[in-house]
């Protein structure tokens, strides 16, 4: 009985990953293909990545994005690291109830309602104020850090969660100012989620299409806004070669991300057996 | 010295400062557009820029007066296509909610029960999806489920069919597109539950003689729960709204309600009802929404 368990648990953990890799794969494969024609196999070529190098707006809007990504993950996880400090640490303030509900939701909102009520503040605030004077860069980073601040700060909570408040007790204890405490123990014990949620929220605004779609204005046209426009028609090699690097890129990241975390995980373990 | 006065601002200050410039952050990127987006709703649509009446009009004699229209909701009620894609919708996220439970819970289970390294390579093969392209990954599918794709050719080699079948753009090409994007979602919250989970109930249960599959439905499955729920929560509130998997893998035939408030927008430029079609949209997912909130603080409760 436990041993068919086994062989039935086995079968689906090998479905399972059959069905999240084998699209990827086959993608990577068709990359390097001749035909013109994206499923018909016409022979190995390396031509569609000479086309995708060549190509100014590839290179435009990845610079773009990049560039996106980079402004708003660093806003983002400092925004999201002081939202996690108050929702783990500071139990009672007023307006809690309120804070907790927004940073929970945009986990789940629909993009399309993000997108739609980001655009409607954007124009409204236009006709107020004057700002944003236009759409592109400025408020799709607007809209990026808004999202990806809330997922920075689940990470910041549950790590915060995880590890004991014993050193910023001991620390008041011994007379130690509050925000010294939280410049000086808390912040530092939090750095690995802070890297965590840098990255992630990098890789969340690399991501967005509909997002990004809503509250950009023309001529700013990030990376997923380019890939879509070519693929709503149908396949397209060069778009097959463009997916391959970054799924070889992100690969390889998420790869050495995971080496170092298994490592220091062996390195923990076995401090704990020594002491 | 004014050093040591900013210094001791901050000290007092230190709480306001850190719960309070993220909070005012969502409030004012966050929860005021889903203001003006109630409020624009509530608008006439008009050929003008903005296109929509303003709520509140300043008459001749200065006095205000308020001009409300539940117009585009009654225009969304009336209408059946919009009743039936919000139906088709919630009814589609449904049935890939059980669909990824399915898949993910026993996939959970066996990464769970996996040991020492072998489970972080495992765990790390349900992230490393999250972490790629989004768009890519629905894109991938359009290359197996092609007309000429490989799915087609590989039946067709297998002498299962004889000219190719339609995978592509249709409904079944939706569902597979949104179970395969929302795994790891399911996966990710039930392998967390189940780690936490204390496999002496299991043993006991064992011990004292219960059938596997009678400990299974009795112990194991009632311990889950709740990861059950958050991730099929995950999985079902932004499968409803899908805009990128429904206008890519489901062409002109599927309808879902994320896709027609995106070509509302962007192609009728009919502000007012697709800012109805969001709130109504919202309305539907409240209650899941809450039920997520409620999920997520529990689990915050339960780690301090």
């Amino acid at each position: 009985m436990k041993a068919k368990r086994s062989r039935f648990l086995l079968g689906m953990l090998c479905f399972g990953f059959a069905f999240l890799y084998v699209p990827i794969i086959l993608m990577m494969i068709y990359s390097f293909n001749y035909s013109k024609l994206v499923p018909v196999w016409g022979g190995f070529s390396t031509r569609w990545y000479t086309t995708l190098f060549q190509s100014e707006d590839v290179w435009a809007a990845t610079a773009l994005s990049l560039k996106i990504a980079l402004l708003n993950a660093t806003f983002a996880t400092m925004l999201g690291t002081l939202a996690g400090i108050a929702l783990s640490r500071l139990h009672s303030f007023r307006g809690r109830t309120l804070f907790t509900g927004m940073i929970s939701a945009p986990l789940v909102m629909p993009e399309v309602i993000t997108g739609l009520s980001l655009l409607l503040l954007f124009i409204t605030l236009n006709q107020l104020i004057g700002w944003p004077a236009e759409r592109g860069i400025t408020t799709i980073t607007v809209a990026h850090i808004t999202f990806s601040m809330a997922f920075v700060a689940i990470i910041i909570q549950s790590r915060l969660a995880g590890t004991g408040r014993d050193l910023e007790e001991a620390a008041l204890d011994l007379g130690a100012k509050p925000f010294r405490v939280l410049w000086d123990i808390t912040l530092p014990q939090l750095a690995p989620g802070m890297v965590a949620g840098w990255l992630l929220a990098f890789t969340l605004s690399l991501d967005d299409l509909v997002i990004a779609s809503f509250v950009s204005g023309p001529g700013a046209t990030t990376l997923p806004m380019l890939i879509y426009s070519r693929i709503r028609l149908g396949l397209r090699p060069d778009i097959n070669a463009l997916a391959t690097i970054i799924i070889l890129t992100v690969t390889i990241g998420v790869l050495i991300a995971g080496w170092i975390m298994i490592r220091q995980q062996r390195a923990s373990a076995q401090d704990a057996e020594h002491t | 010295m004014s050093g040591s006065t900013l210094g001791n601002w901050l000290q007092s200050r230190w709480q306001s400062i850190v719960a309070g410039i993220p909070f005012i952050w969502l409030l004012v990127f966050f929860l005021v557009p889903f203001f003006i987006v109630l409020k624009i709703s509530l608008a006439e649509s008009l050929i003008a820029s903005p296109p929509f009446s303003k709520l509140l009009d300043w008459g001749d004699g200065g006095l205000p007066s308020l001009n409300i229209s539940i117009d585009n909701y009654a225009y969304l009620w009336e209408d059946s296509l919009y009743v039936r894609t919000y139906l088709n919708s919630i009814k589609i996220a449904l049935i890939c909610t059980v669909l990824c439970l399915l898949i993910g819970y026993p996939m959970a289970y066996a990464i769970v029960r996996a040991q020492g390294t072998t489970r972080y390579i495992l765990l790390l093969l349900i992230i490393l999806p999250f972490w790629t392209s989004f768009l890519l990954r629905v894109y991938a599918w359009m290359g197996l489920l092609a007309d000429q794709g490989t799915l087609n050719s590989f039946l067709m080699w297998l002498g299962v069919i004889e000219k190719p079948i339609r995978l592509l753009y249709s409904q079944f090409a939706v569902y597979v597109g949104i179970v395969y994007s929302y795994l790891p979602f399911m996966i990710l919250p039930l392998y967390a539950n189940m780690e936490k989970l204390d496999t002496s109930l299991q043993e006991a249960a064992a011990d004292l003689g219960a059938k596997p599959m009678a400990g299974f439905f009795t112990v194991t499955l009632p311990l889950t729960a709740p990861g059950i729920l958050a991730g099929s929560l995950l999985v079902f509130i932004p499968a409803t709204g899908e805009f990128v998997i429904p206008d890519l893998l489901g062409g002109g035939n599927v309808l879902m309600i994320g896709r027609i408030l995106f070509n509302e927008f962007n192609s009728n430029h009919d502000w007012p009802v697709a800012s109805a079609v969001a709130i109504a949209l919202l309305i539907v997912l409240v209650v899941p929404m809450m039920l997520y909130h409620k999920v997520q603080a529990a689990e915050a409760r339960r780690g301090t």
